[in-house]
Parts: C-alpha cells; sequence; structure tokens
C-alpha cells in the first residue's frame, strides 16, 4: 500500500478544480485531514488505521503540508495531544480503531467536556476479547455516550467529505465530531474518489477560533474542579455547577442537527456532492418495507434492496448517517409509510439488541408509526454480509409477519447458531 | 436551564484564591491558636512561620499576630502537627460555633 502512488483520472476541467482519484478509505481521510489544513496530529497505529497514520506522516515529512505531527506512545496520550492543542488555538486531528479507541474512553469524554472540536477518524472494527482485527461497529458504538458527534460514512467519498465537513461542524458547535468508516471494508478497498482542490475547501472551510485561549498574559483555568452548584468565581461572576455544563453540552449536541445540515448543504453547493440530510434514502418513496443500517451496510442494502424489488417487494433502505445527534424527527418522517422495518446491527449491546434497533424503536415510540421492527445482528468480527443475506432476512421477517409468529422482542443473529 | 451569566462553554476561572468556591464549608475541625504560646507572637519578631510554610491552602499569614482565613480553612490539621510549640489545637467546629 505504501509507497503506491493513486492512479490519477484527472478528466476534463469543470468549474470545480478537483482531481478524481482511485484510493483506498484511509487515503480518502487522510486527504480530508490534509485539504481541512490540520495544524497538529497525534496518532498511534492500529489496525486498520495504520495506513492513515503512515499517508499523514508521509504528507508530512515530505513537505506536502505544515502540521505538527505528534508521536505518542498510547491512543489516551494522542487525544491528550490533541485536546491540548485544541485549547490552545490548533486544528487537530487523530485517528484510530478498536481497543485504542477504547483507550481513550477517558479523553472522549474530555474533549467533549471541554467542548474542543477535535476530529477524529475511528476505522472501526472488532473489540477484544478474542482478538480480531476485522471489521464491525462495537468500537464506536460503545462511545455513543461521550459527547461526540457521530457520522458515519458508506464509501471512500463520504470519509473524505465527511472530515471536512466534520471541521465546520463541530468548530460551529464546540464539539468534538467522529467520522466512523468501516475497517478494511472500506479503509483497504480502492475506489474512485473526487479529491477536491486546496482553493475550493480553503473557501469552504474558515480558520479555526477557539472559544478560550490560553494566554500568559491573561492566566485563566480550564476545567478545574466544579462541584454541583453553581458557583461565584473569583471575579465575583456566578459560574456553571457541573450539572449545568453537562446541560450545554448535551443541549449543543441535540442543537447540531441544524448545523450538520447546513454545513452539507452548503458543501453541496461548492463541491455538488449534497449532504442535506443526516439520512441516507433510498427508494422510501412508495416503501412500506424499510431496511435500516449504518456505514457501509447501507450500501450492501440497496443491493439487497434491489433484489427485493425485482421479487416484487416494495422495500426502501434508510441508511444512518448521524448516530449522534439521533435524528429523531427525520427518522420518523422517513419510516411514516412503512409496515416492517428491519434494522441490522453490527454492533450488540449485550443483554439487549442491536444498538440502532433500540434508537429506531426509542424514536418511532408515540410517533403514531405501528410497523414491526426486526433487528438482526450482522457481520461481527468482520464476518462477511451479504446481500442475499439481507434480502433472504428481509424475506423471513416478511413470511413471518404474514403467519403472525414474528417477535419483534428478540435480536437474529446471522450466523451459525 | 442553569444560570448563564458567565456565558463560559467550559468552567474557567482566574486563578485565585478560593476558585473552587468557599471551601471552609467542608471544615469538620477547626484551628485554634493560641497566641500566648506563638513563637512570633512570644518573641514579637518574624520567625518560626512552619504552619505558614505547610498549609496545602495557603490560608495562614505571615503576620504577627497569625492569621487563618477560615473561609477557605479545610480544617486539615497540618499547622496543629508541625506547630514545634503545640500552639494550634484542632476543636470541633460545633463546640465554637
Amino acid at each position: 500500500m505504501n509507497g503506491t502512488d493513486s492512479v490519477s483520472l484527472k478528466g476534463k476541467k469543470t468549474d470545480r478544480d478537483s482531481d478524481k482519484q482511485i484510493i483506498d478509505g484511509n487515503q480518502a481521510a487522510a486527504h480530508g485531514a490534509k485539504l481541512s489544513r490540520v495544524q497538529v496530529i497525534a496518532a498511534y497505529p492500529i489496525t486498520p488505521q495504520t495506513p492513515l497514520t503512515e499517508k499523514l506522516s508521509e504528507f508530512v515529512e515530505g513537505g506536502e503540508f505544515k502540521a505538527e505531527y505528534v508521536t505518542v506512545e498510547s491512543e489516551h496520550s494522542a487525544l491528550a495531544v490533541c485536546a491540548s492543542a485544541s485549547m490552545v488555538g490548533a486544528r487537530v486531528f487523530t485517528a484510530t480503531s478498536a481497543h485504542g479507541l477504547a483507550y481513550m474512553h477517558e479523553m472522549l469524554h474530555w474533549a467533549a467536556g471541554a467542548r474542543l472540536p477535535v476530529v477524529l477518524a475511528c476505522v472501526n472494527r472488532a473489540i477484544g476479547a478474542p482478538w480480531n482485527i476485522l471489521n464491525d461497529q462495537q468500537d464506536s458504538v460503545s462511545q455513543r455516550d461521550t459527547g461526540w458527534i457521530q457520522i458515519y460514512a458508506r464509501n471512500n467519498q463520504e470519509i473524505l467529505d465527511s472530515i471536512i465537513q466534520a471541521y465546520k461542524i463541530a468548530e460551529a458547535v464546540y464539539v468534538p465530531a467522529m467520522v466512523c468508516y468501516d475497517g478494511f471494508v472500506l479503509s483497504h478497498a480502492a475506489m474512485p474518489v473526487d479529491v477536491p482542490s486546496q482553493e475550493d475547501v480553503d473557501r469552504f472551510l474558515p480558520s479555526y477560533r477557539p472559544h478560550t485561549i490560553l494566554d500568559p498574559a491573561n492566566p485563566k483555568n480550564y476545567n478545574l474542579v466544579t462541584l454541583a452548584n453553581p458557583r461565584v468565581n473569583t471575579e465575583g461572576v456566578l459560574c456553571h455547577g457541573y450539572m449545568e455544563l453537562r446541560y450545554l453540552l448535551h443541549e449543543a449536541l441535540q442543537n447540531s442537527g441544524e448545523t450538520i445540515i447546513k454545513v452539507g448543504q452548503e458543501f453541496g453547493e461548492l463541491f455538488g456532492r449534497s449532504y442535506t440530510n443526516m439520512l441516507w434514502e433510498d427508494w422510501l418513496d412508495d416503501a412500506d418495507i424499510v431496511i435500516v443500517a449504518m456505514g457501509s451496510l447501507a450500501m450492501e442494502a440497496i443491493i439487497a434492496a434491489g433484489m427485493l424489488r425485482e421479487e416484487g417487494h416494495k422495500v426502501g433502505v434508510l441508511g444512518l448517517r448521524v448516530f449522534r445527534p439521533f435524528p429523531t424527527t427525520d427518522v420518523v418522517k422517513a419510516l411514516k409509510r412503512s409496515r416492517l422495518i428491519v434494522v441490522f446491527d453490527k454492533n450488540i449491546s449485550y443483554g439487549s439488541e442491536g444498538a440502532t434497533c433500540s434508537e429506531i424503536k426509542s424514536a418511532l415510540y408515540g410517533s403514531g408509526v405501528n410497523a414491526v421492527v426486526r433487528n438482526f445482528i450482522v457481520g461481527l468480527g468482520g464476518r462477511d454480509v451479504k446481500a442475499r443475506e439481507l434480502a433472504d432476512a428481509v424475506n423471513k421477517s416478511l413470511l413471518s409477519l404474514k403467519e403472525g409468529v414474528l417477535s419483534s422482542q428478540y435480536s437474529e443473529w446471522i450466523c451459525d447458531i | 436551564m442553569g444560570t448563564r451569566n458567565c456565558h463560559h462553554i467550559c468552567d474557567e476561572s482566574s486563578p485565585g484564591i478560593g476558585e473552587a468556591g468557599r471551601t471552609g464549608e467542608w471544615r469538620d475541625v477547626l484551628p485554634v491558636i493560641d497566641q500566648k504560646k506563638c513563637t512570633p507572637v512570644r518573641q514579637n519578631k518574624p520567625a518560626c512561620y512552619l504552619c505558614w510554610l505547610y498549609c496545602p491552602d495557603t490560608v495562614i499569614s505571615k503576620t504577627i499576630p497569625l492569621e487563618i482565613n477560615l473561609e477557605y480553612c479545610k480544617g486539615c490539621g497540618i499547622c496543629a502537627e508541625v506547630c514545634p510549640v503545640q500552639a494550634i489545637t484542632m476543636v470541633n467546629e460545633d463546640k465554637v460555633l
């Protein structure tokens, strides 16, 4: 992978100056970070994220762009470096997978609590024990409640586009953002990607304006011991207690949906690829059966829906692009005509069900949508998921729906149990 | 929700005594100085000040006589421990108030 230059397919000029390249997901992410003019990068290599860190260090060492690449001894330190650099006004980038993300857990909370717009690429990988390096989404889904925006890409173009957008979103709402993409399925699979020019990205993405600044002339403590109740600080100003600060973070996440859509629209106007929704909606107009999936699985689901349509079923696909903030209103709107919803999860909340299934059910509660929700757990630890298997699962759900024996209480696992 | 007149989105403060609130409220026992035993008072010159040096909250003044800022003294008792002439005793808060 290293040293092999991407194939350039630079064709006829349009009004946008871009370069069509055949690159894998990790390279797309590296281009996204470079084009966003990140100033500090701190990352620790881990499969399948490693080629991304290699590409970035190649960019920096080769003088292709000016950034400080800090080699750290762990992922915890990587995010600590990023949080500190973000605090003093640098645009920062880090990337990890699986155990690395788990090791960052404490600092994920810290970056969000300190309201630092760090952007992190999570190359989704299964978590041990037992050891596994292949893909599922248990790693990032497990970090759902750390206060980060989570965006899932379905293909390499979306990885690049989402990273650039993530900076604009995160820096507008002062909430860190995680761009997640499936390990190997995307990270190591090459596909055509439109790489925009630096000039166009510069027009889209303004420079980072930190909400706080450390200045020796005006010393400040940030994120000091903050007890339960509001308190008067040394300047005599009444300041938030811990709970008020937690509420403000929650409020920022909830309101960030508007910014995500606005930034997506602006991106579309400039680059011709529109991100006007927090969901991907395919064939939903007439669909009474809807497949829900997140990440590259949402692409596979479109193929499955095509098969099912050939068999005469009106099937649509709802791809979750943004998992946090959860687009509850949009989900309800998109599912309002459905009678059967089949949710595929590449994660499992042990003792319960797939995490996205819980979210879908929760969104539908009290909405008037009375569809049956069926959950399938697929693809854990890199178990192959074929479109045919998704289609079969939908057929199976339909059959049991007809026979009236469908249990929506338990998730079913697509493996050899 | 909450107080917003500080306009902070993360917690911040200028460094200073009491930035974490009036920590004196945490106190169970209170240091009481017997000024007649205290070395600087007895000698009427700056001397000893071990309690001033060791106090982790810097609430003891380097003066004659010594003063303890009870708004921030948490009652840890280190001053009483280090005093070479046992001029400081820790007394139950409710007995004093």
